[in-house]
């Protein structure tokens, strides 16, 4: 095992404790709001790197609150690799890998896990797969022990795949009951379209579940599980020399692999905002998603873009819910963000709208994202900014949040001491900034708006406001023929 | 939570080398805290937590939907949501703006009993969420008026959509809390209440409820996290000490008996592709004698691979998509449920067969030591992670204060789970899933023959 770094402890919010209004000792008066000391220095825990000689690299953070730990295999693969007709051979895969090792059945994992109180739970993503385990340390060489079976053993039993492919399929079927759900797979269908993997669902559709076998997930597994695909982070109740052997123990045999490259087809060109509208008769809501496609997680806007995302859609008080929600009662909640990932993901807005107001809602929607578009006052940019930078300490108080920290770092290659300059960045984002990325990144003419709803009581309003056309589509966003 | 003592961290050490596992390492820790009262009857509680910079303020009003009228459902929760449009020295609009300002997460929450109040914010901003929440305590009338609950009610309808009218299976509750309580009981109706009575709510009923139950001393304020008490103490002696007292609240300590004379078959239908049934038993309150074995019951009954249900009717047979179970003990009741939802082209009535004979299995012959290890396991890990963030602690102490009315009982209650035994499982099997039930199929739109009945029907 070499040393790659270690980072050190570090001050992230000094930075605003020189900014700050010192506090202030004066007499109690209730009418205004207390005058608040500067915030307070946090360090951030450091972080320990490792790496074993079969590439497999290790993120250690030792949190001593309580005797748990946190273990997230992060795999750099998902669904943007699964093969063509194939969509949903990733998160199978995933799903399968608690379904049976070379030395362990179904449901003795299932059993192992109950018996030793802890979580052992893989997911997939578009570019990523994972395997997280949270354990009490006192059960920490069982669970471990399970957790390297699970991840790097697992035997894709027939009958067993089988019983999972039939689960999967009622999943899409049941996924018709649900506007939201169909919203979320149509939205992205529509403005990526079949040819780009960010289009497809993760869970596959119905055609590609029946038709794949276990030879495509053991494929898909045998690829992409390789150490130099990996990394391991480690969080909690541990000391890290200790548990650096038991992992070279359990994962210095993993065998290195050929990963291929990916390679993404360029994004269809967006065309002029339309509308389109998916019956779903007797909904009392309209599930509204609207945007386009955004930005990569390496885009040297992300600072700018999360504090203009802020303000328009990131938090209660943002732009969307406060007018969708505090002001007109249009819906439970409104919000946006960005999603960004190896390549441009989506940029969406969101919200359940009371179906009677879908075409008042739509009006909003269009005067907020043209809105931001125009300087934002100094006022609601400094409270977004403060938001992203105060938060910050509240998200690494439990060894999950800190795993879950993590991850964005090792999947993108951020730097170790990407949180630690994390304050400075968000705190040099300009009012210019924010209205240069609104104006480049979110184009009102350009928009993909998909609505899910009761056409019959829903679609005449909608051409009332004059948006854009309608275009009808069946609930996987596809045209009707 | 403090750190651990150095002489224990040693002991640990020792074990490592002696690669022993840990002795009581899993065992639940005790939460120190310190517990008082001001003049005006509020409950404060204090625990100190410098792990992390940040403080997390919890307030419990003893209310919630159970102290609802007949004809003014959904009120509490209502009421919940009208507490965060501002207060006399605090603008509409602002309440959550300052609170971002200062990197705060907040929420609220409303149940049968409680109505609960949040903020989780760096250390730094105490004195801003004191200062809010002493506001809506004792100044929220003066700038209330019926704008403010329009917009709120507008919202809550939309929350109930969201929730409730536009998801599967979603009024199912709804329909088994009026069939299982009797009209009078204040678990007959849910805690969103319904569209006709959220409508009837007036400005009139915001303000007496405000003066019935949102009083000083009818609230705990718990607050855990880096703080030095003394300093604390004068602020919240500051802010909240001349919140004038209110009238001694009454609130209902007996509910109306419930009998179920028979099993009790219900149907709605819904926008669904598949059938769900849900059976339901009157059990007991939270806290009470039978209400741990219960839980294990449902663990044992539904909620694994290996459970009895999830085993035979998902795993072996595969002719359940899902299964769930779970017991309900609530402050003054408690109920026992168990849904299922049959794979496509299979009969409720067939697995309504196979639930039988698991349910009797357990009556007649019990549970296998392994089955409750796995359970008590389950619930004896949930307890640490309750305890892994300052709102959750914050969360532990003002429930504990609440139901049993002592903070200091997180290890009580952990021990409650590891006093269980299988005869105790048999046992609570027995006495309360051998009740009639009310048995409650939701059915897609038109397939009324889908549905469960006495005689089995369910095609």
């Amino acid at each position: 095992m070499k040393v790659i770094g270690t980072t050190s402890a570090l001050s992230a919010l000094a930075l605003l404790a020189v900014q700050s209004i010192a506090s202030a000792q004066g007499t109690f008066d209730r009418s205004k709001p207390p005058e608040l000391g500067p915030p307070p220095r946090v360090s951030l825990p450091p972080i320990l790197t490792r790496q074993l000689p079969n590439g497999l690299r290790l993120m250690i953070v030792e949190q001593h609150e309580l005797p748990l730990a946190d273990f997230v295999l992060l795999v750099g693969s998902g669904g943007t690799v699964d093969p063509a007709g194939k969509t949903g051979v990733a998160n199978l895969t995933s799903s399968m890998l608690r379904e049976g090792t070379t030395s362990r059945k179904s449901l003795d994992i299932a059993d192992q896990i109950a018996f030793l109180g802890i979580n052992l739970s893989p997911t997939s993503s578009w570019e990523s797969s994972t395997l997280s385990l949270h354990t009490p340390t006192a059960q920490l060489d069982s669970a471990l022990a399970l957790f390297a079976d699970v991840a790097l053993h697992p035997s894709f039993p027939a009958n067993e795949f089988e019983r999972i492919r039939k689960t999967r399929l009622t999943e899409l079927l049941q996924l018709r009951d649900q506007g939201p759900a169909i919203a979320n797979i149509a939205f992205p269908a529509i403005i990526y379209g079949s040819a780009h993997p960010y289009g497809l669902p993760l869970i596959g559709t119905e055609a590609s579940v029946k038709s794949l076998t276990t030879a495509d997930l053991q494929s898909y597994y045998q690829t992409n599980f390789r150490p130099n695909n990996a990394t391991l982070i480690v969080v909690g109740d541990v000391s890290p020399a200790q548990v650096e052997q038991k992992i070279n123990a359990l994962f210095g045999n993993w065998q290195r692999g050929d990963v291929p490259q990916l390679n993404y087809n360029e994004p269809p060109k967006s065309g002029t905002t339309t509308i389109y509208l998916i019956d779903k008769p007797g909904a009392a809501q309209s599930s509204f998603r609207i945007g386009s496609v955004g930005v990569p997680r390496s885009t040297g806007d992300y600072f700018a873009l999360t504090v203009m995302n802020t303000i328009l859609g990131g938090s209660f008080s943002s732009r969307l819910n406060q007018n969708l929600r505090e002001v007109r009662g249009y819906t439970y909640g409104a919000g946006s963000r960005f999603d960004m990932r190896r390549a441009a993901g989506p940029f969406t807005a969101s919200a359940e709208i009371v179906s009677a107001k879908t075409d008042s809602a739509l009006l909003e929607f269009m005067k907020e994202l043209n809105g931001i578009r125009q300087a934002v006052p100094p006022s609601e940019l400094s409270r977004a900014k403060r938001y992203l930078q105060l938060q910050l300490p509240g998200n690494f108080e439990t060894t999950q949040q800190i795993a879950a920290a993590l991850v964005p770092v090792a999947l993108y290659g951020l730097p170790l001491d990407y949180f630690n300059n994390y304050v400075q960045n968000i705190e040099g984002v300009t009012q210019a900034d924010v209205a240069r990325v609104a104006q480049q990144y979110i184009n009102p003419g350009s928009l993909a708006i998909v609505i899910v709803g009761d056409r019959k009581t829903i679609e005449q309003g909608l051409k009332a406001v004059n948006i854009g056309p309608i275009a009808i589509r069946d609930i996987s966003g596809q045209l009707i023929q | 939570m403090k750190k651990r003592p150095l002489l224990v961290a040693l002991c640990y050490l020792i074990l490592g080398i002696l690669a022993g596992p840990r002795a009581d390492a899993q065992a639940t820790p005790r939460i120190q805290f310190e517990k008082y009262q001001l003049p005006n009857g509020l409950e404060v509680i204090l625990h100190e937590d410098h792990s992390t910079p940040i403080i997390a303020v919890d307030t419990w009003y003893h209310v919630g939907s159970g102290d609802e009228q007949v004809g003014r459902t959904g009120f509490a929760h209502l009421f919940e949501h009208i507490m965060f449009m501002g207060s006399q020295h605090v603008p509409v609009g602002t309440f959550d703006q300052l609170l971002e300002s200062a990197g705060a997460n907040n929420n609220g929450s409303t149940t049968e009993d409680r109505t609960n109040y949040y903020e989780v914010l760096p250390s730094n901003a105490l004195a801003l969420a004191l200062w809010l929440d002493a506001d809506r305590m004792g100044f929220l009338l003066p700038t209330m008026d019926l704008a403010k609950v329009d917009l709120q009610r507008d919202v809550v309808k939309n929350e109930r959509r969201q929730r409730v009218d536009n998801v599967p299976y979603g009024r199912a509750d709804e329909i088994i809390l009026a069939a299982l309580y009797p009209k009078t009981h204040p678990y007959s109706w849910p805690v969103i209440g319904s569209m006709s009575d959220l409508s009837a709510a007036s400005l009139t009923d915001v303000q007496n409820f405000f003066k019935t139950y949102y009083a000083p001393n009818n609230a705990t304020l718990t607050i855990a996290g880096d703080f030095d008490p003394a300093t604390v103490k004068k602020l919240v002696a500051q802010y909240f000490g001349s919140i004038p007292r209110g009238p001694e609240v009454k609130r209902r300590l007996t509910v109306p008996n419930v009998t179920i004379p028979r099993d009790t078959f219900l149907v709605l239908e819904d926008k669904v592709q598949l059938p769900r049934v849900f059976y339901t038993w009157h059990s007991v309150k939270g806290f009470s004698k039978d209400d741990a074995a219960l839980d294990i019951l449902a663990q044992i009954i539904a909620n694994d691979k290996n459970s009895r249900l999830y085993k035979k009717l998902v795993y072996d047979l595969q002719i359940a998509q899902n299964v769930g179970a779970f017991q309900d003990g609530s402050r003054l009741d408690g109920k026992f449920q168990i849904d299922i939802t049959p794979k496509p082209g299979q009969k409720v009535a067939d697995i309504d067969r196979i639930v039988q004979t698991e349910i009797a299995n357990v009556i007649n012959t019990g549970v296998a030591p392994r089955e409750l290890q796995r359970a008590q396991n389950l619930y004896k890990a949930s307890f640490l992670n309750r305890l892994a963030s300052v709102l959750g602690k914050a969360e532990v102490l003002n429930s504990y204060n609440y139901f049993i009315g002592n903070p200091d009982y997180v290890q009580q209650d952990a021990a409650r789970y590891e006093r269980v035994t299988a005869a105790d499982v048999q046992r609570v099997a027995k006495t309360y899933l051998g009740r009639p039930k009310i048995v409650l199929t939701v059915v897609p739109e038109g397939k009324k023959d889908m549905m469960l009945t006495a005689s089995g029907g369910g095609r």
